[in-house]
């Protein structure tokens, strides 16, 4: 698929990969065996009929493609873009055993971007079931549930904390690998399939679970994400120019800082960042910052390439804009200058030993190896933990110890009846087709579990 | 859209404005704050809630003209809206019996201190009250303030009005006891009296102002440092313990953008600067 060039892209937040024409979407569709027994479909959580609608494509009916992929999903312009379909339906491609597999996600994304561009979507409404349904979280996962339901016929209304919804869509992916305005027309989409959507609904202070389910609901599904950033409990770790990826990315994206003073957030980018962690959170924020004018980004982590959690693809694009990695390497401490700002941050190198429970090979630190990197930005990206808020409000509502809601796999059940709950909130971070998926499993539940309520 | 009510004006560069937000109002309690967006280029910031009406459905709050938002804010009129609003946030303060409560507000701060006095009266508490103010001019909320205090001190920092400085807090605590003590202001006044308080043994409640970004837990920029532990003060707080507070830290925090603020500020007034709009 054609990209914007590095030397080109570094400086700009527009979208790096530029999507098909309509006659390279053909080409790519042609390629397509149409398996009898498709491998691909098991690849994907949500089960589109890929080698339906890749026939659709072949045959230029791409009115019809959309179509098909949207009854199993109804987000498909962001799924082609950040699905990791190389692990996905992309990795069960028959066409990859022996070369390289159809490129499943760009056709995904070229129908629905067809749809965008030509506003032909088609919305049909439902005999309404006079049921309501509180959906929290307007992320992925909430969006599709919120999808599913009005599609059954049930009002739904979503509660989103954040004044857009979205979730990470909006706040933590970059515009350069996910246009905002293609996040806004999904939400609006499902808008127009009949949610109502009330920013922000902070729930848990503005009502609580319980008071939404006595005064105007009849189930609630609580999709509230892993939005609680980590931090490293290290020495100088709260000096001034020490961001989490969230706090970078919420200025960035969601507050338009790039734009800054046209947009009223600042951010304030140094000449040597540092972003701690290897995973795609990392990635984007390491890009980001480069975009934002800083002369060297550097990607510190503890292990090594083979480790590294974020998608192939990606760590690819951030080596060709000229993002160093420091892998084997970990930080212990930060020093600032007198104003408080971070100056120096000390590393020390890692070596890898056994294999742990997670199947990766144990880092741990080479004795007197510190050395003093410069630094006045660094950036932590070593993970998140689910947003608390729901959970510290609603009594009765179990939880693990890691602080994400105890829920059935496949239905999205909670302790509490009536309240269901999917997406990074119960599993810990995921990534956005586990989220719509469970989304999607919990509004069959929920759909069930009102027709049982008489 | 939160439809502007009522503004007033109630001292140089310190206004109030009431807006219409019935949700916010019937949930509302005493050390919340909420966090507003003016326009669609706006930025978030946080401001505490200094007073609300069920039955009006309104939310009050008073704030100082320091940089480009609440000066932009601060030209806004009666029926103008805010296009964001979100609370309320952060937990509520503990409103109970203590017996003998000393609540000490400067600034701004007096105004949602106001409402912590009126409800720690009304849980039974006596409540000796100290209101400072840099200059006589700057004092807000004196006549309320008396009117639900059962005593008022007043302290300023040019010692225009009442007694110049907190020195005589010292005195006041050696003739009477407290049981508790709520401190709500500029971060060095917190400060100040909690060094006071501390040698008196007074348990001491602050309410802490880190710059804030989405004030729900996700960005961590609010995190302040107490007692030796990272806390984020728009989910954990924004009350805490006075007296294990690292003030230093949180003074060093609040000016991390001063530049780029001034530079917005700046740029606001050189756009007109809303003057268009004053009346
Ligand atoms: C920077 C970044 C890059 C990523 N890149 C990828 C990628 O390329 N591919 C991929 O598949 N995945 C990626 N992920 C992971 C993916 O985005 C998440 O797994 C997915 O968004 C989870 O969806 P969700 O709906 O469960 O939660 P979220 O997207 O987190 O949405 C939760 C929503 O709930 C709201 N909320 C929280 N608490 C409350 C409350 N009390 N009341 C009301 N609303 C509330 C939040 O404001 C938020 O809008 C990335 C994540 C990040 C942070
Ligand atoms: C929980 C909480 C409650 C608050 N309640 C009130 C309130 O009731 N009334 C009120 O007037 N202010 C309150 N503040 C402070 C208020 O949010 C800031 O004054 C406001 O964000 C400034 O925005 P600005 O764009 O106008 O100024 P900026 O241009 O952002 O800043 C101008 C000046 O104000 C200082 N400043 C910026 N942010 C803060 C801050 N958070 N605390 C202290 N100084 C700051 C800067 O260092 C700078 O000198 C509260 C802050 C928090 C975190
Ligand atoms: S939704 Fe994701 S996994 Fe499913 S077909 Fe599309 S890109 Fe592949
Ligand atoms: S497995 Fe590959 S070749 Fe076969 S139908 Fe699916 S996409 Fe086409
Ligand atoms: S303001 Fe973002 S975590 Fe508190």
């Amino acid at each position: 698929m054609p990209k914007q060039k590095p030397e080109i892209r570094k400086h700009n937040f527009n979208e790096v990969a530029l999507g098909y024409t309509a006659d390279q979407a053909v080409a790519e569709a042609e390629r397509c065996l149409q398996c009898p027994k498709p491998q691909c479909v098991s690849g994907c959580p949500v089960e589109i009929e890929i080698p339906d609608f890749i026939r659709l494509i072949k045959e230029r009916q791409f009115d019809e493609a959309v179509k098909e992929v949207k009854r199993r999903n109804s987000l498909p312009a962001i799924c082609g873009r950040v699905c990791p379909q190389e692990e996905q339906c992309q990795q069960q491609c028959v066409m990859g055993k022996a070369g390289e597999p159809i490129n499943i996600g760009r056709l995904e994304r070229f129908v629905a971007d067809y749809e965008m561009n030509r506003g032909t979507s088609t919305i049909s409404k439902q005999e309404p079931t006079g049921k309501k349904v509180a959906v929290v979280g307007a992320g992925p996962a909430g969006l599709t549930a919120a999808a599913e339901l009005v599609k059954l016929g049930h009002e739904v209304v979503i509660f989103e904390a954040l004044h857009k919804p979205g979730g990470v869509l909006i706040y933590g992916i970059p515009e350069f690998r996910l246009p905002k305005r293609i996040v806004a027309a999904e939400a609006d989409y499902v808008k127009r399939l009949g949610a109502s959507i009330e920013t922000n609904a902070l729930i848990g202070r503005l009502f609580t679970i319980p008071e939404l389910l006595v005064n105007r609901f009849d189930a609630v599904f609580v999709g509230t994400g892993a939005g609680l950033p980590q931090f490293l409990k290290l020495p100088g770790e709260n000096l001034g120019g020490i961001y989490s990826a969230n706090e970078f990315l919420i200025r960035v994206n969601l507050m338009k800082s790039y734009a800054f003073p046209e947009y009223d957030t600042p951010i304030r980018i140094g000449k040597k960042v540092a972003v701690i962690g290897a995973g795609n959170v990392a990635m984007d924020s390491a890009r980001s910052a480069l975009r934002l004018g800083a002369d060297t980004v550097y990607i510190v982590y503890r292990r090594s390439k083979a480790e590294m959690p974020a998608r192939a693809e990606e760590v690819e694009n951030a080596e060709e804009e000229g993002i160093i990695f420091k892998l084997l390497t970990n930080p212990t401490k930060f020093f600032g200058d007198e104003k408080g700002w971070v100056k120096h941050m000390e590393c020390i190198e890692m070596q890898l030993g056994e294999t742990d429970e997670s199947g990766r090979r144990r880092p741990s630190p080479v004795e007197g190896s510190e050395f003093l990197m410069d630094v006045d930005t660094v950036i932590i990206a070593v993970g998140r933990t689910p947003n608390p808020i729901i959970q510290r409000t609603t009594k009765g509502l179990e939880t693990t110890k890691w602080g994400t809601i105890k829920a059935e796999e496949e239905t999205g059940k909670t302790s509490l009846p009536g309240v269901y709950a999917g997406g990074d909130i119960v599993t810990g971070e995921a990534t956005v087709i586990k989220a719509m998926g469970a989304g999607k499993k919990a509004a069959r539940a929920i759909h069930q579990y009102l027709a049982s309520q008489k | 859209m939160y439809k502007i009510i009522t503004k007033q004006e109630l001292a140089a560069k310190i206004k109030l404005l009431e807006v219409n937000a019935p949700d916010i109002a019937a949930k509302a309690k005493p050390g919340q704050f909420i966090i507003l967006v003016v326009d669609e280029t706006g930025e978030r910031i946080p401001l505490t809630i200094a007073d609300y009406n069920i039955v009006k459905g309104t939310v009050t709050f008073i704030f100082n003209e320091v940089g480009k938002t609440t000066k932009q804010l601060g030209s806004l009129n009666e029926g103008d809206s805010i296009v964001n609003i979100a609370g309320p946030l952060g937990v509520p303060s503990e409103i109970k019996k203590f017996g003998r409560v000393l609540c000490v507000g400067g600034g701004v701060m007096i105004a949602p201190l106001h409402l912590q006095v009126k409800a720690l009266r009304e849980a039974g508490n006596d409540v000796t009250t100290v209101i400072g103010a840099r200059g006589e001019d700057l004092l807000i909320f004196e006549q309320k303030m008396k009117k639900v205090s059962n005593k008022v001190y007043i302290v300023t920092d040019d010692g225009s009005r009442g007694f110049k400085g907190f020195d005589f807090l010292k005195e006041l605590l050696k003739a009477e006891s407290f049981q508790r003590a709520i401190v709500m202001g500029p971060v060095i006044m917190m400060e100040t009296v909690s060094e006071i308080s501390k040698s008196f043994n007074i348990p001491t409640m602050v309410t802490v102002t880190p710059i804030m970004v989405d004030g729900m837990g996700m960005c961590g920029v609010c995190r302040v440092t107490v007692g030796g532990e990272t806390k984020f003060a728009c989910i954990d707080g924004p009350e805490f313990d006075g007296h294990q507070v690292d003030f230093e830290e949180l003074v060093k925090r609040q000016r991390l953008f001063l530049p780029e603020e001034r530079l917005s500020s700046m740029f606001w007034e050189k756009l007109g600067g809303g003057c268009h709009r004053e009346r």
